[in-house]
């Protein structure tokens, strides 16, 4: 069965914005206390000042749902869309996040699946929801990017343990027309397979057999160095193609929205794009790298203004990379 | 032996790391300059793009002083683009 509407008016258009995040607090200073770090180490290195952890009664979908909910305030659209989850850490390996999200949303029978593109997950989903729309699947999606990252990081090891924090944020979006405020577009996606080792949860899966919880292979081992090369170098790369894709200037871009991963690798790739500073945004300090979430955080504490266009940006664990454009909706606030 | 490189060196400490040029000197490390290892990470991107010349990891944390790493770099065959 194809659409008969023609793709112009199957653009992804983004009505609706939401976060939930853990009450709990822990700052650089509750780490120092019991890890060999410093706050200052921390905050130079990464721009990371606290995070958020969730109590271990909150699964992933916990904070997803929050945030759909928040997200479908926007709109007060309570007609059923499909659900798409970006996430590294669901709440089992099976089923996915997003049914479970869909059916505490109500709805019955909507499409809903995860999207597993570690850090670059956001972006990822915004392109699957752009193509269930362009498809003509659904009228409407319910995008969440969620991650628990506190639960797969080794809380005893320094080089980890201060970097990740726990979050959700979720958009909206329905079918409409490239020119209306809110469209997003196009997008710029990749990936590097080649160097898993770098930035993995080794066990677990079914390339090895699950260990007992206390061995290192079951949480996040990264090499830093080598990710922050790899992560400047193909963010930059994928701005430019896609800003060469979209027939504009990086002076066309009002507002820059990376992942949240460390401060450092986000001013890299804007000196390197030539981005300015005050149009770069960034709230690291507050969540540390919450994931799949983090572009969604950061759009929210953004006090963007409507028509603005953002640049957003992804780089992750595959390795995954991936970009796109959106012009910023009118939201009522 | 070309100071080209040297120059260049310098010039992306400065403008670039936030170094003063008085601290520049063949001599000096890295940690002399006060910058630590993600710097270091920067550096070598920054080589790559203006030298045209791959510095990988572990070559990177060889790296002791200034004179090590234009030796290094002009052992690669850096290039230092346009006149002035």
């Amino acid at each position: 069965m194809t659409s008969s509407a023609s793709v112009g008016s199957r653009t992804p258009v983004v009505d609706g914005l939401g976060v939930a995040v853990p009450d709990r607090v822990v700052t650089n200073a509750d780490l120092a206390a019991r890890l060999d770090t410093t706050d200052e180490w921390i905050r130079t290195r990464t721009g990371i000042a606290e995070r958020r952890i969730a109590d271990p009664t909150i699964a992933t979908s916990d904070l997803a749902y929050e945030a759909a909910l928040a997200a479908l305030k926007d709109t007060d659209e309570a007609r059923p869309a499909a659900v798409i989850v970006a996430t590294t850490t669901p709440d089992h390996p099976m089923p996915g996040v997003a049914p479970l999200v869909a059916a505490r949303l109500g709805w019955d029978a909507v499409p809903a699946f995860d999207v597993q593109a570690a850090c670059s997950g956001f972006v990822y989903g915004l392109a699957s929801a752009s193509g269930l729309i362009a498809a003509g699947v659904s009228d409407r999606v319910v995008l969440i990017g969620a991650d628990l990252m506190s639960r797969i990081t080794n809380q005893d090891d320094r080089a980890t343990a201060v970097l990740f924090g726990d979050g959700a944020g979720a958009v909206t979006l329905r079918a409409g027309t490239p020119d209306e405020r809110g469209a997003v577009g196009p997008f710029d996606l990749g990936s590097d397979g080649a160097h898993v080792d770098r930035l993995v949860v080794a066990a677990g899966g079914t390339r090895a057999p699950g260990p007992e919880p206390s061995e290192p292979a079951r949480y996040l081992s990264m090499d830093g160095r080598d990710v922050y090369r790899h992560a400047v170098r193909r963010m930059t790369e994928s701005c430019r193609a896609l800003l060469d894709k979209a027939g504009l200037d990086v002076d066309d871009v009002d507002r820059f929205v990376a992942h949240q991963a460390n401060l450092r690798i986000l001013m890299a790739v804007a000196d390197r794009l030539g981005i300015s500073a005050e149009r770069r945004v960034s709230n690291v300090d507050r969540y540390g790298n919450t994931s799949a979430a983090s572009i969604p955080l950061a759009l929210a504490d953004a006090a963007l203004r409507p028509g603005e266009r953002i640049l957003l940006t992804a780089f992750g664990s595959g390795f995954t990379w991936g970009s796109t454009l959106m012009t910023w909706p009118d939201l009522g606030r | 032996m070309s100071s080209a490189v040297y120059d260049k060196v310098k010039e992306l400490l400065v403008e670039k790391f936030g170094v003063s040029e008085e601290e520049v000197s063949r001599e000096a490390t890295f940690s002399d300059l006060d910058l630590d290892s993600l710097d270091l990470v920067e550096f070598a991107l920054a080589a790559e793009e203006e030298l045209g010349v791959r510095i990988s990891d572990e070559e990177a944390e060889q790296l002791d002083t200034l004179d090590d790493t234009v030796k290094l770099l002009e052992e690669k065959g850096a290039t230092v683009e346009g006149g002035a």
